[in-house]
């Protein structure tokens, strides 16, 4: 992440330790992750300790310290949305995607997390995949909008590899 | 716009905005809080703006994005006013219409109003909806009426009026005793008297003081407070500014969960806008009082929602409570004097101030006044929230207004209270919604989170959900909380899992003593209820999971299995292409069988067997007949 940027962030806030957590909640926000050069950049700016930014980033559940997918799954698992099948969503998502709670795929594909409640209650079971609301979900609408992401993604890459015109699309059409 | 200066500008300019504003022109009201965002009101909205544009009525009709209407499953909402003509689950294709029908021939779209699921009868007017007409929308009214984004409109429907009264008419020991005589008690979920909360900060001693709203709404099932900051966060705000004018302090901030997008960009417009026209900010009014508000975003713990724990985590430390006392009243935000309340409390400060004590005291119980904003979900017809008087029903609500559990399912429980609350059985339902008698029924009023659950539901998993979600949420500063409902939750799973022992539940109720009495804060003190409330009402569903290791509503997992009727399966082969797991075998036209040790139990088989067969069963506590296979 660019320094530059994190710079920015904390200006925002005129470099109040009292802000760490608005200026955390910023970087992740911006960059869907926290990693540690930005980590040890706020710690440099706030004169706020590693192991405090250490508790609070693990304190809290908005914060990653690891990358996210490009795709980001939330279910949420509320008490409206668990007596109407949220874990029947969850196990879809889990089988389709295949990666838990708290995961993401080793392509950076999906990120998957629980969520304890969206406030959507009244449209149980609820899933956000990309920021986008889908409500009253069955376990076959799941499948379907992870999948057609899943198409989109490996369309992308087919394209990516032939723009790219490297060995290793001879490769792949060799193997055709 | 002109800073306001003088109580005067304001009242001329009141009269300006209103003067300006045709009450019988028809306007179109499109709800856009987030439920009805999650069903697509943004392409409805481009829709209306583009068909007014289409159809050449710009001239004779307003269009306005509201927030919550609260009648959420039906979403996207569509209100035509003078009339208050209702149209639900509103798409893009049906704005042509609804302009060339209502608006311009003032006829009825048939087709988009709402019929009730029980008697197929349809109603045209909001007002006259059960899910509206058995309300009192005291709160949420003024969702309907204003675009949140629009301080005119939050002055046109006499926004501000409290605020001029309090600063100018009104000491502050004066607001004090009015909120105190109007008995009015937090909503947040304790319902400790707001009045005398305000009394300790305004005698607390130290010349910097702050207030607090607690937007940190984390109660699974709950989103009353949402609401409320998405659709009036000038109400909040308002109620704000004359409780901090009240105990003498001039910095406010609002903690409001970062999961809450909306609200959040909601309630910063507000600001900005109060701040423009010189609500916020120094000399508010020419009165000489000064304040500012900040806004805080919660970074995702429950635990936040205590107070101590919200004071921490806005110092920028960890959300870890602190042992009271001292209250924050005495020393809160950076040690100084504090007032914290809920959103929907300060949002019925205005109300208070500008009905006086005597006529908000005059709604509701002798112990609970005025109205709470319940979130009515789960099993029920019409989800979606609801503000009633205190001392209405819990049947009430759930069928009169709720009209009743879906599909001809049979009511089990209804949860309240969120996880620190209770499940109340069937037998309860006349008990009115009251702190104390909701107390005394072994639930809580809690933030307003009213879950409702049918003969589906299974209640030991309902305890053990709420712990799986207590355990994840204890900071684990305490031990007893850390400890003692990681505890309750490994036996509750056991039992879900078939696994549960004689004398499982005496050591429940021992554990549960423990969390409740020595726990630190509110989290681990109430985190029992769950599990005592469900013990009380439905202990034999406890019986049948420890001795028989069967789950009577057949929901949990470990303990069901599925099984075809030979004697029903006509071979259609429905389940078969559904089966996700390769389990079930049969040709066409022959009898279908299950292979137990493949079967994942998702229930798609149960789902797609054609009514008229009905030949998967559940079973649980018994075994699974053989079906004789071929060969």
């Amino acid at each position: 992440m660019d320094i530059g940027k994190i710079d920015q962030i904390i200006d925002n806030y005129g470099g109040e330790s009292g802000s760490l957590i608005q200026i955390l909640l910023d970087i992740q926000s911006d960059n869907n992750w926290l990693p540690k050069e930005a980590l040890d950049r706020v710690s440099e700016k706030l004169a706020v300790p590693m192991s405090r930014i250490q508790h609070i980033t693990t304190f809290y559940k908005t914060f990653s310290l690891t990358p996210k997918g490009r795709h980001e799954i939330h279910i949420c698992m509320g008490t409206a949305c668990h007596v109407r099948g949220a874990q029947d969503i969850l196990a879809t998502v889990e089988e389709v995607t295949g990666v838990g709670p708290g995961e993401t795929d080793p392509d950076l594909q999906f990120s998957v997390e629980t969520v304890s409640c969206l406030g959507c209650c009244a449209l149980g079971p609820v899933i956000v995949v990309d920021g986008e609301y889908h409500g009253n979900v069955v376990q076959a609408e799941t499948a379907e909008v992870i999948n057609k992401l899943k198409l989109v993604e490996t369309a992308e890459t087919l394209e990516k590899l032939k723009s790219a015109e490297s060995p290793e699309v001879v490769n792949l059409c060799a193997c055709q | 716009m002109p800073r306001i200066n003088t109580t005067g500008e304001l009242e001329t300019f009141r009269q300006e905005i209103l003067s300006q504003r045709d009450v019988d022109k028809p306007c179109i009201t499109l709800c856009s809080g987030s439920a009805c965002h999650a069903t697509g009101s943004n392409k409805v909205s481009t829709a209306i703006e583009q068909e007014i544009v289409a159809q050449d009525v710009t001239a004779d009709v307003s269009f306005r994005r509201t927030g919550c209407h609260g009648f959420c499953e039906q979403g996207p909402i569509v209100v035509i006013y003078p009339q208050g003509i209702c149209y639900l689950k509103v798409q893009p294709d049906d704005i042509a219409e609804i302009i060339s029908e209502t608006i311009k021939e003032n006829k009825v779209v048939e087709r988009l109003v709402y019929v009730d699921p029980n008697s197929g009868e349809k109603t045209t007017l909001e007002e006259d909806i059960p899910f509206y007409k058995n309300q009192e929308r005291l709160i949420l009214g003024s969702n309907l009426k204003i675009d949140p984004k629009n301080l005119e409109d939050y002055l046109a429907i006499g926004g501000y009026q409290a605020l001029v009264k309090s600063l100018f008419e009104m000491t502050p020991e004066q607001i004090v005793d009015e909120v105190k005589e109007a008995k009015l008690r937090g909503r947040g979920g304790a319902g400790f008297p707001s009045g005398v909360k305000w009394d300790f900060a305004r005698k607390a001693p130290g010349d910097q003081k702050y207030v607090v709203v607690n937007c940190d709404e984390g109660d699974p099932g709950a989103y009353m407070d949402r609401s409320v900051m998405e659709g009036n966060p000038f109400a909040v705000l308002e109620g704000l500014m004359i409780g901090a004018y009240a105990i003498g302090a001039n910095e406010g901030y609002v903690y409001v969960r970062q999961e809450y997008p909306l609200a959040v960009q909601n309630l910063e417009i507000a600001i900005k806008k109060a701040e423009e026209y010189g609500f916020l900010g120094e000399n508010i009014l020419g009165s000489g009082f000064n304040f500012i508000v900040k806004v805080h975003r919660g970074a995702g713990a429950f635990i936040c929602g205590e107070e101590t724990s919200l004071l921490n985590s806005l110092e920028g430390k960890p959300g870890e409570p602190n042992a009271r006392p001292p209250f924050p009243a005495i020393k809160g935000l950076w040690g100084k004097p504090t007032n914290i309340n809920n959103v929907e409390t300060w949002a019925n400060i205005p109300l208070v101030i500008n009905k006086g004590a005597k006529a908000f005291s005059s709604i509701g119980t002798d112990g609970s006044k005025g109205t709470k904003i319940f979130s009515l979900v789960g099993k029920v017809n019409n989800t979606g929230l609801v503000e009633v008087p205190m001392g209405a029903t819990l049947r009430d609500i759930i069928f009169k207004i709720g009209g009743g559990v879906p599909g001809g399912k049979q009511f089990k429980a209804v949860q309240t209270g969120g996880p620190s609350g209770g499940c109340l059985p069937e037998n309860l339902l006349d008990t009115k919604v009251d702190f104390d008698e909701l107390n005394k029924a072994g639930a809580m009023m809690g933030s307003g989170g009213m879950i409702v659950m049918d003969e589906d539901t299974c209640l030991v998993d309902i305890a053990r959900y709420f712990l799986e979600f207590l355990s994840d949420e204890s900071c684990g500063k305490c031990t007893p909380c850390r400890e003692g409902i990681r505890q309750m939750l490994k036996i509750l799973t056991n039992m879900t899992k078939g696994l549960g022992q004689k004398g499982d539940v005496d050591l429940l109720l021992e554990l549960a003593e423990t969390t409740k009495g020595s726990s630190m804060c509110a989290l681990g003190k109430t985190a029992p209820n769950p599990v005592l409330s469900t013990l009380k009402h439905f202990r034999d569903e406890y019986d049948a999971h420890i001795n028989h290791q069967r789950c009577p509503s057949l929901a949990c997992k470990e303990l069901i299995d599925f099984y075809i009727e030979p004697e029903k399966c006509k071979g259609c082969g429905a389940c078969f292409r559904k089966c996700p797991a390769d389990a079930i075998t049969g040709e066409k036209k022959q009898v279908h069988v299950i292979d137990q040790d493949k079967c994942t139990k998702c229930r798609g088989c149960a789902e797609v067997c054609p009514a008229a067969f009905d030949a998967v069963r559940i079973l649980s506590g018994e075994p699974v007949p053989t079906v004789a296979t071929e060969g």
